[in-house]
């Protein structure tokens, strides 16, 4: 315990909010220069841990020793004085201040009484590129970049704030593989540094490449702290679930042969569907009761091909056939009429209404679709939310909390039961499984599985290729805005999705 | 047992958005009441109700109807600035049209379509072409006196018509306007949240885009809440020009507006836009309309009015604010509160 290498030891932390004990006893050791990854599911308490640790919430009981010396964090400026600073989850950056603002903001270099611009532009591009390898205009605007540029900036600018302890809390869950190997590589670096980093991530995978030690959270109580190289994934996922994991691999395409059988006939079928600047014309044909999914890195045009074919971006080129009805666009309103559904990719932005009750949220979509003067009496409004609360497992005390308060993979369920409130028959899931833990991912999997027996025909965009490969029909590659490829059945396999990826492939349509 | 019954229920009452805003207007004729004990009275007249209470309650009705009109706007992160100028723009249309010995009808068909019109020009600027409400509206708030100087030809008008100034001034056990104000809160009570129009301008006050992905079309319901803001301040303009038989283009409403916001805030609706309460903008506009009652019936000398507004509002907004409630509680109440408790362990 008297160990001189522990920076920070954090013992028996308990905290509770009305309804919830979020934390009982937990007890958190980092040590200097280590990267030591938090696991743990939904709810496991890893969030309020380190909202602990960084002073947005208070201790109800427990100690946090920093250096050898007890302290308090009563706010988060006061985490950033002991050094410890963070970078959340979603990106909280101005986006409409230059990278370098936003690098510098609160703490400006000043001269002669005046912000001092030279120096912060100059000192903005040198951190980028000296710890981070970016190499960036940070004169520019941040919304001028893309989701995994802007995260880079924001770990950046805690970088330059941190004085030991860095917090990153799911860094990588928008950034595509490259991203995330330049990602670690500055990890690494400033771990060699010294620099003590506490990393949370659902991404198993990434847990081994980059951790010394693990610890694990489950339901707010304290599991344990493992070395990595000695904790085998199976061992990891079953303390993290709390018993002997199924084998999610046992979820896939032939479970649900028996039942799957191709509509034949019109469903819906693009045209030349197409916005300019956003996504090159596309016809695809939609066949009734498939999993089609899109894949392709970030930026590639899945999410904006599914934006025109939800009508949330108007099409301003070619056609959209639904059942043999054609239109030359169509919008969100009447897609939701004609049977559509979308989770959108971005819950926090596109997805939940934060200061709404859950009951409300789930309702949401069936009532607009249902019209102004068709309003659901309360009752049946209470019947449907608690059904789906209780059909996806939403954790929550009561369907008249505020969504915001749910762990993120509870707000995407609400978010799915929105949908599923209107028995749509096209539903567009887009990263339905981005930034929630492994338990809710595989159960928004097998969800997703029963859903398609059912005849449901869902559009499946992924960036976890393996999610793709599991449960995919057919599978639509796109590349620079294009579809390139289209996969069939066998020949949906990580490796020819990557191939296709990279080397372009052959021209969709022409084959 | 019973007495944790009794604790509930009190929380309950205590977490109720309308608990603030009614506190401080019965605070508010409390303090009235012990001044002039005889306030609270109401005598019977000629088969009338009189009584300061009566009397505000007429003279709240304008208020209410514009703040009803300004709580919605606010609720989807907008603002309505013009209502006042939408109210003198009104008076001067059904004015000039009770002048010209035109039929009492088409004076407040007329006064009302000049507010609707008004509420839709808004309501264009702000849901189609997207300028910004505060902007939007200022144009309409400079111009609109322009406009009803150019309809009155910078006369102040002033007509004797019984039937019209009925409308403001004419009495049915009360008066008439409160009857308005009555059926205006049922029917926006009704529109809104017997309907699902209220859950969408919630949705689109929190998040507008989500609510685009759920096939909310947030330009139509926002234009719609700007015409039916415009309507209103229209109905408060009739009221408001038949209840002194005159309509003066550069008086009539003026800072009318910044009372109706002031009664939106203290009804507890945010800023910010998204939930909103009804209920509470009424409390709040009938506290405002007391405040400026009480202000001269205790006869506060004109010139410190207006500071002594400002306390007052100052003193409820900090109230309505969890912020400062949670300030208050943690150095005196709970910590007395707490000791005791631990006291008792």
């Amino acid at each position: 315990m008297s160990d001189s290498n522990i920076v920070l030891d954090m013992k028996g932390i308990c905290k509770t909010f009305p309804g919830v004990i979020a934390l009982s006893a937990v007890d958190f050791q980092l040590k200097k220069g280590e990267i030591h990854t938090l696991m743990g599911e939904n709810g496991a308490g890893k969030s309020t841990l380190i909202k602990v640790l960084t002073g947005v919430y208070q201790i109800d009981d427990g100690k946090i020793i920093l250096d050898g010396k007890e302290i308090r964090i009563t706010s988060t400026g006061a985490a950033q004085k002991h050094g410890i600073s963070t970078v959340y989850q979603e990106v909280n950056l101005c986006s409409n201040l230059t990278v370098a603002e936003n690098i510098y903001i609160g703490r400006e270099p000043m001269k002669r009484g005046a912000i001092d611009w030279d120096t912060i532009n100059k000192n903005a591009k040198k951190l980028l590129e000296d710890r981070l390898n970016l190499r960036i205009d940070v004169k520019k605007l941040l919304s001028s970049y893309s989701v995994a540029i802007q995260q880079l900036v924001a770990i950046a600018r805690a970088v330059d704030i941190s004085r030991g302890i860095l917090i990153l809390d799911e860094p990588t869950s928008s950034l595509d593989s490259n991203e995330v190997k330049e990602l670690f590589k500055a990890m690494r670096k400033l771990k060699d540094e010294g620099m003590s980093i506490v990393f949370v991530t659902h991404f198993l995978d990434q847990v081994y490449q980059i951790s010394d030690r693990i610890t694990v959270l489950r339901n707010g109580k304290f599991i344990g702290t493992y070395e990595a190289a000695k904790l085998s994934r199976m061992d990891l996922i079953s303390k993290m679930v709390g018993k002997e994991l199924n084998n999610i691999e046992s979820i896939s395409k032939k479970s649900r042969e028996t039942s799957f059988k191709l509509i034949e006939g019109n469903f819906v079928k693009t045209l030349k569907l197409g916005k300019r600047g956003t996504i090159e014309p596309f016809d695809i044909d939609i066949k009734q009761g498939e999993i089609l999914g899109f894949a392709g890195l970030l930026g590639s045009g899945r999410t904006e091909t599914a934006k025109v074919i939800f009508g949330i971006d108007k099409s301003d080129h070619g056609t959209i056939n639904i059942r043999g009805k054609e239109y030359s666009y169509i919008y969100p309103l009447k897609a939701i009429q004609e049977g559509f559904g979308f989770c959108p990719e971005d819950r926090k932005v596109e997805g939940i209404i934060g200061e709404l009750s859950i009951r409300e949220n789930i309702i949401l979509a069936l009532q607009s679709s249902m019209g102004i003067f068709k309003y659901l009496p309360m009752k049946k409004q209470q019947e449907i939310s608690e059904k789906y609360v209780q059909l996806l497992k939403i954790v929550t005390p009561s369907i008249e909390r505020r969504i915001d308060n749910l762990s993120g993979g509870n707000q995407q369920k609400v978010i799915l039961a929105r949908w599923l409130a209107t028995n749509p028959q096209l539903l567009i899931l887009d990263e339905p499984t981005r930034g929630i833990d492994v338990g809710a991912k595989s159960e928004i999997m097998k969800l997703v599985m029963k859903l398609a027996s059912g005849g449901m025909t869902i559009i499946f965009i992924s960036s976890e290729l393996q999610e793709m490969v599991r449960c995919c029909d057919r599978v639509l590659i796109l590349r620079d805005r294009v579809i390139i490829r289209e996969l069939i059945g066998e020949e949906i396999q990580e490796s020819a999705i990557m191939k296709t990826i990279a080397d372009g492939g052959i021209s969709y349509g022409q084959n | 047992m019973d007495k944790t019954k009794y604790e509930n229920i009190f929380s309950k009452i205590y977490s109720m958005a309308i608990f603030w805003p009614l506190m401080c207007l019965i605070t508010i004729i409390l303090i009235n009441f012990i001044i002039n004990p005889g306030f609270l009275k109401i005598e019977m007249k000629d088969g009338h109700l009189f009584g300061s209470l009566i009397d505000i309650l007429n003279r709240a009705a304008p208020l209410i109807l514009i703040s009803l009109g300004m709580t919605i706007v606010i609720a989807v992160q907008g603002i309505d600035i013009s209502v006042g100028s939408v109210i003198a723009i009104s008076a001067c249309v059904s004015a000039t049209v009770i002048v010209s010995n035109g039929p009492v009808i088409l004076a407040i068909g007329a006064g009302l379509f000049a507010g609707l019109l008004c509420g839709m020009w808004n309501g264009f600027l702000v849901a189609y072409i997207g300028v910004q409400p505060m902007v939007g509206t200022l144009i309409l708030y400079i111009v609109g006196r322009g406009i009803a100087q150019l309809i009155t030809d910078g006369k102040i008008l002033t007509f004797t018509n019984k039937s019209f100034i009925f409308l403001g001034t004419g009495y049915l056990l009360i008066p008439i306007p409160v009857y308005i104000a009555i059926a205006v809160i049922l029917i926006m009570y009704f529109i809104i949240r017997k309907t699902s129009l209220g859950l969408f301008i919630e949705a689109i006050g929190v998040n507008r885009e989500a609510s685009r992905f759920s096939g909310i079309n947030a330009r139509k319901v926002i234009f719609s809440l700007y015409a039916i803001c415009g309507l209103l301040a229209g109905l408060a303009g009739l009221i408001i020009c038949s209840n002194i038989k005159s309509a003066d283009a550069n008086n009539a409403g003026q800072w009318l507006e910044l009372d109706a916001i002031l009664s939106v805030v203290i009804g507890g609706t945010s800023m910010s836009g998204g939930r909103f309460y009804l209920g509470g903008t009424v409390v709040g506009a009938l506290f405002i309309q007391s405040l400026t009652t009480t202000i001269y019936s205790i006869g506060v000398p004109p010139e410190v009015t207006l500071v002594v507004k400002a306390l007052v509002v100052i003193t409820v907004v900090l109230i309505q604010s969890p912020i400062f409630r949670k300030m208050l509680n943690t150095s005196s109440i709970t910590r007395n509160y707490k000791i005791k408790k631990v006291a008792k362990l």
